[in-house]
């Protein structure tokens, strides 16, 4: 009989060795950087064309994520209809995204069919003509979108928060209204597309089983772009003087969203890194303090979570819940607790190992495959950061004390810092 | 093409192992034969509540989720109408804890006071969460209640009324627990960085002891064909009126499945799909269309749902979609449209295989519905799918006495 109480040996984690596979950099003949990951089974290619020309960049709301979700809607040669057909027709997904530095398109494509699909995708940087029609769908389609969006409490929580953090004025802190869209035209699309599309500075990355010519197609395809440079723009972010807000957004919601947000350098700064042990422990995987306390323990909620906001200037750190409507306040008073005993008690060796061990094996499970490898490279690259940042977080996971987690956290998990939000 | 041994363990437990040395990882999947369909009509979303506690400790284990974060391992877990799984993703070197604490709770579970209270008040706010506090949230519930009047599709996963899961005893959870999570129910698949002997050896050593259990025959009320039409009318505050229109479709190994899967490409599969272009683009009467189906094992749904731009009627957007219907019940799809479709999912399938995660879960999938092989001959069936076919399916799923329709209106 095998005793089952006695668990098996285990290799802890951090011993493991964890290398991140290099990207090959190349430049096509215009000057775009391409970073490349050659890995993987499958006969599939993913290329990602990174522009800078996210909302921060924007004069008028909303037009940075209009352009971008427009550019698959009509080329001086084809229509919406035939751009979408051809993608289809091969099989291929083609994705659009805006964040607030950053917007990418995104192809997904089996091999075979790559070199019918890259010359859409370059029509779509070059020729892009927005037409009227389009856009008008456009605008009614998401203003019935936000109407709907409006009334989930975790929804207008998000928005909320972030105005608080890093104030409206700043593209992390503003969001959209009805008005906004409708008072979007056309060509404060084309000027925009112009300016950071068709002039604006690009970064290619680009992961899979890739085809042995695949420099050669990328160079053919958008080696011909009129790069252009980064425009720096910086705008200051402002945080709101009062910290603790009420909403009640459904009278009769049976549920509030909670979200506690205090702000937080950028991967730049020194704390950083260790901060994220810290964070894993308090409120980062499910076996947090957070998640044990509030969730297993006292069944207040579906999921708590504790994050950094994935931002390039600056970062906040967030808690994030949605929980029953009469044990809101409850879960409130939970999480400063847990914030209070991390500022006054070590953590035990034993716990401080399982959160080592979790991370680097969350690392270790996130480097399966092409996609992965190529993500985390792209985000080193969009914040000035290089593979040190890899080895030096693998570094401070393994070595962290439980005295500097409990200093990080008679520094960082102070109430006072904190804005309170509950939306119901 | 997926390469896969299988083996089968004394007591009727079935173990896929599928090898793939460019990852440092492992996967161990642990499908149960067991879902929503189930369950007693009185005792709705316990499958789902279920395998919440399959995370409270089991017999000879107090914690699952700490030694399993110790060795660096991470897991999660679904429930749907048709099968309860399991999964854990693992430092290959580690893989043996995951042996041992599935093992364990396939042993025994320890039938907490405690994690029962608990994850019953998690549950209630998870149905909260997804289908009180949202706008809609509710439609899945109507749907099912509307199109099914025996077969317990009639109910969703999460269960038809909180009351059922607040009232759920501790006995109900062993009785569950003995009748269905037996070996001889269940299916493994391990994928990843380990080899066929080293799986087998952990097989035999972990799972080889536990007592094979009594199969479950299933036995459940089948659903009436459907001879007359039905609509149904709710009124909600929500800010927009939107149609849901559900039919009867094949189960998952007819012909017939496969043709309708291609036929909700057809009509909703993206950008230049039919539903899209003419009712979103051109003549602008809803402000989005969507035309999918349940995925599930016996006859599912094919729906089709939408909501309206402000100002649209509902007889006008009924009449669109019904016109939409007919076009593909008397016109065979043209050649390159139904190409286009299978292309799509041929293209899915390679996407979807890519981790080792997806390729556990397939393959545990395939063998619960018959065959692992089915993996590697799925496309297949797609690609004989003819425009033929297409146009046959249509006619048979798309009458009006098959149809269960809803007009979801705006209160406000």
């Amino acid at each position: 009989m095998i005793n089952r109480t006695i668990a098996p040996d285990i290799k802890d984690a951090i011993a493991f060795n964890l290398q991140l596979k290099n990207a090959e950099q190349y430049k096509l003949d215009n000057g775009i950087p391409v970073y490349s990951i050659n890995a993987g089974e499958q006969e599939v290619t993913m290329i990602e064309l990174v522009f800078f020309a996210g909302n921060t960049y924007e004069d008028k709301n909303i037009v940075a994520g209009t352009a971008n979700f427009l550019l698959k809607n009509g080329t001086s040669k084809k229509s919406a209809f035939e751009i979408n057909e051809h993608f289809e027709y091969h099989g291929a997904y083609l994705n659009r995204s805006c964040s607030n530095e950053t917007a990418t398109i995104t192809l997904h494509c089996l091999n075979k069919h790559l070199n019918n699909i890259l010359p859409v995708v370059e029509e779509m940087i070059t020729d892009s003509i927005f037409p009227e029609s389009e856009l008008a769908v456009y605008k009614q389609n998401q203003i019935q979108r936000l109407k709907v969006s409006l009334m989930k409490c975790d929804f207008v929580a998000n928005r909320l928060i972030d105005e608080h953090l890093y104030g409206f004025h700043h593209p992390y802190g503003r969001y959209t209204s009805i008005a906004d869209y409708e008072a979007l035209e056309r060509d404060d699309i084309i000027k925009f597309y112009k300016e950071y599309y068709q002039h604006g500075k690009c970064i290619i990355f680009v992961a899979g089983k890739l085809p042995g010519d695949i420099q050669e197609q990328l160079n053919a395809t958008f080696g011909k772009l009129h790069a252009g440079e980064k425009q720096e723009k910086v705008i200051l972010t402002t945080q709101a003087k009062e910290k603790k807000y009420r909403v009640i957004n459904d009278p009769n919601g049976v549920q509030g969203a909670i979200r506690l947000a205090r702000p937080f350098p950028n991967r730049h700064h020194p704390d950083f890194m260790r901060v994220q042990v810290l964070n894993s422990l308090f409120g980062g995987f499910f076996g947090s303090r957070l998640m044990s306390n509030i969730r297993e323990d006292k069944g207040y909620t579906y999921g708590i979570h504790s994050y950094f906001e994935n931002h390039v200037q600056e970062s906040g750190w967030m808690i994030s819940t949605e929980a029953g409507r009469d044990v809101c306040e409850a879960t409130i008073e939970e999480i400063y607790k847990e914030m209070k005993i991390l500022r006054e008690e070590l953590v035990d060796e034993e716990e401080l190992l399982l959160v080592r061990n979790f991370m680097i094996g969350s690392i270790l499970g996130d480097l399966d495959g092409p996609f992965q490898i190529i993500a985390r490279w792209k985000n080193y690259v969009l914040n000035n950061l290089d593979e040190k940042f890899f080895y030096t977080s693998i570094e401070t996971i393994k070595t962290i004390s439980a005295e500097e987690i409990k200093a990080l956290a008679q520094q960082y998990l102070v109430p006072e810092d904190f804005y309170e939000l509950l939306v119901v | 093409m997926i390469h896969y041994e299988k083996f089968v363990l004394d007591n009727g437990l079935r173990v896929i192992v599928h090898e793939d040395h460019s990852t440092p990882m492992a996967v161990v999947n642990v499908m149960y034969d067991v879902g929503a369909r189930d369950e007693e009509p009185d005792r709705t979303g316990f499958a789902h509540l279920f395998e919440h506690l399959m995370f409270g400790g089991s017999i000879n284990i107090p914690e699952y989720d700490e030694p399993l974060q110790m060795a660096g391992g991470e897991n999660n877990a679904y429930t749907t109408n048709d099968l309860t799984n399991y999964y854990i993703q693992i430092p290959a070197e580690n893989l043996e804890t995951a042996f041992w604490l599935e093992s364990d709770r396939m042993l025994s579970l320890a039938f907490g006071e405690k994690s029962l209270d608990v994850q019953r008040k998690v549950v209630c706010e998870e149905f909260k969460e997804h289908y009180i506090n949202k706008p809609y949230g509710d439609v899945g519930h109507k749907l099912r209640a509307l199109a099914y009047k025996k077969h317990p599709y009639q109910w969703m996963t999460i269960g038809k009324e909180l009351s059922h899961i607040e009232t759920a005893n501790l006995q109900d959870v062993k009785n569950f627990f003995f009748k269905h999570y037996r070996p001889v129910n269940a299916i493994i698949s391990v994928t990843g960085h380990v080899t066929l002997p080293e799986v087998k050896r952990l097989s035999e050593k972990w799972f080889g002891p536990i007592a094979p259990g009594e199969k479950y025959v299933r036995n459940l009320p089948q659903e009436p064909k459907q001879t007359e039409k039905r609509v149904y009318q709710v009124e909600a505050d929500v800010p927009l009126d939107a149609f849901y229109k559900g039919w009867h479709m094949a189960s998952r190994l007819e012909k017939g499945y496969y043709t309708a899967d291609l036929i909700s490409d057809i009509m909703s599969g993206g950008g230049s799909s039919r539903l899209y272009q003419a009712l979103v683009k051109e003549k602008q009467l809803f402000s989005n269309i969507d035309c999918s189906h349940m995925g599930s094992i016996e006859p599912g749904l094919l729906t089709i749902e939408g909501k309206l731009v402000k100002g649209v009627t509902m007889e006008a957007a009924e009449k669109a979609v019904d016109e939409e219907v007919e076009k593909i019940k008397h016109h065979l799809v043209g050649a390159a449209e139904l190409q286009k479709v299978k292309n799509k999912t041929e293209s899915m399938i390679a996407f979807e295989d890519m981790t080792i995660m997806n390729r556990a879960n397939s393959l545990a999938y395939y063998e619960l519905l018959g065959d692992a092989e089915m993996m590697n001959t799925e496309l297949d069936r797609y690609q004989q799918v003819t425009t033929e076919d297409i146009m046959e399916s249509a006619q048979e799923v798309f009458t009006d006495n098959n149809s269960n329709t809803m007009h979801y209106l705006s209160r406000n």
